[in-house]
């Protein structure tokens, strides 16, 4: 187990004021909200940020923490509590709030908390907690729909009472068509109930792995297609990949660099399916040659040009 | 393959769920549901509770909903604030993304 250095996660001196680590919580919980932010540890952050909060809110937290910073603990370092470390100190319970579920390193501390839990009063009952997980498919996926494999890390409580984490592997239907953004909801593979509740439900937010060639925007497909110079200028058909395989599209004369070109229905399957979206770029080919050079001093003479014309230069 | 058979569910605009199915679902009362509808952060079809039905996005909407309340401290007004701007934001991103932005 490693020294965590709350001071150090809230970017706070260790003679902070309550209200400036209350400051400094705010504005981390707002940048590292898993809902709001794009940070790929951003769920990581917040919980480490709510562990520290957890502690330095409460003074008397506090105050046995620092005591114990005191005796000289580095973040990153190997931890054991020394013996009778929060002699003295009184932690009144029900101060847990905020996130989920904490470190090693806090438990170690502080305890665990949620214990106890619905076991005083009897006939207690209760739905187990809903899952939350993000899971990245390929596009191919979404187009053809089928049966993922994805493994998820369930956090546990084992027999000695430490939560440990427990990989679990399920079998996922990836629906045709399903878009960035979308859930899926797992009827029962969330947490276990209590006292004989139903389990909760798993969901699985859905998101696309980059993919080299295709972008999507909701069910609409977009790819860039290099096109030379005279199919451009004079027209042309060539094959263009889809997710469904190739196809042939038609590309008008005098077309520009940045045209959009659409092709009807061949998007994410859906009623209406999406469309595939081809933007042109034009590729001028290298003048690696003195023949090809040459060409192109040609063009230049044939075709005198100015495509800045509208800059005003 | 035994696991083949999961109850498994997409929750896209081609789902319904009743006000209860939507409770359900998130664990709330229906009193929070149906402040959120007064709020404009959810719009069911039908007018009576009763008779109402949401689109299977609006799970999500109202899990975000919760979550940012009770995790950075917003009031309900705050977060269906969020949840516009956070939806606008994302459809803009991946705009830029389709553009080839980034």
């Amino acid at each position: 187990m490693k020294f965590k250095d709350y001071y150090e996660i809230m970017g706070v001196s260790p003679e902070a004021t309550q209200d400036e680590i209350k400051r400094a919580y705010r504005k981390l919980a707002r940048k590292y909200h898993p809902d709001v932010s794009r940070e790929p540890d951003a769920e990581e952050r917040f919980k480490e940020i709510g562990e520290a909060y957890e502690v330095l809110k409460d003074p008397e937290k506090r105050a046995a923490y620092d005591e114990l910073r005191r005796g000289g603990w580095h973040a990153g370092e190997e931890f054991t509590p020394p013996p009778d470390w929060d002699a003295g100190f009184e932690f009144s319970g029900g101060g847990f709030t905020g996130a989920e579920e904490f470190s090693d390193f806090f438990e170690s501390l502080f305890g665990r908390r949620g214990f106890g839990f619905g076991g005083a009063g009897g006939g207690f009952h209760a739905r187990g907690q809903d899952r939350h997980a993000r899971i990245l498919i390929d596009l191919e996926d979404a187009y053809h729909g089928g049966t993922r494999t994805i493994a998820l890390k369930v956090p546990e409580v084992d027999a000695q009472g430490h939560v440990v984490t427990r990989e679990e592997t399920l079998n996922v239907r990836i629906p045709r068509g399903i878009t960035a953004g979308r859930q899926i909801r797992l009827k029962g593979k969330g947490g276990p109930g209590m006292g004989g509740g139903p389990p909760g439900d798993l969901y699985l937010e859905v998101d696309f792995r980059p993919n080299p060639l295709f972008r999507a925007e909701g069910r609409d497909i977009y790819l860039d297609l290099p096109v030379t110079p005279w199919e451009a200028a004079l027209g042309a058909t060539i094959a263009v990949p889809t997710l469904g395989g190739k196809v042939e599209m038609k590309i008008p004369p005098g077309s520009q660099s940045g045209r959009r070109l659409r092709l009807k229905g061949r998007g994410l399957p859906g009623s209406p399916p999406g469309d595939q979206y081809v933007v042109l770029r034009i590729e001028t080919p290298p003048a690696d040659s003195e023949a090809a050079r040459e060409f192109y001093r040609k063009m230049a003479e044939t075709m005198p040009f100015n495509p800045r014309a509208k800059l005003g230069v | 393959m035994t696991e083949r058979e999961l109850l498994q569910e997409l929750l896209d605009e081609g789902v319904e769920l009743t006000l209860a199915e939507l409770c359900r679902a998130c664990s709330v009362h229906a009193e929070t549901v149906l402040a959120m509808v007064e709020e404009g952060l959810l719009e069911p079809r039908g007018t009576a509770p009763a008779e109402w039905r949401f689109p299977g996005p609006a799970v999500r909407r109202v899990q975000v909903a919760l979550r940012l309340q009770r995790d950075l401290g917003l009031n309900l007004p705050g977060a269906a604030l969020a949840l516009d701007l956070l939806e606008e934001l994302e459809i803009l991103r991946r705009r830029l993304q389709a553009l080839g932005g980034e």
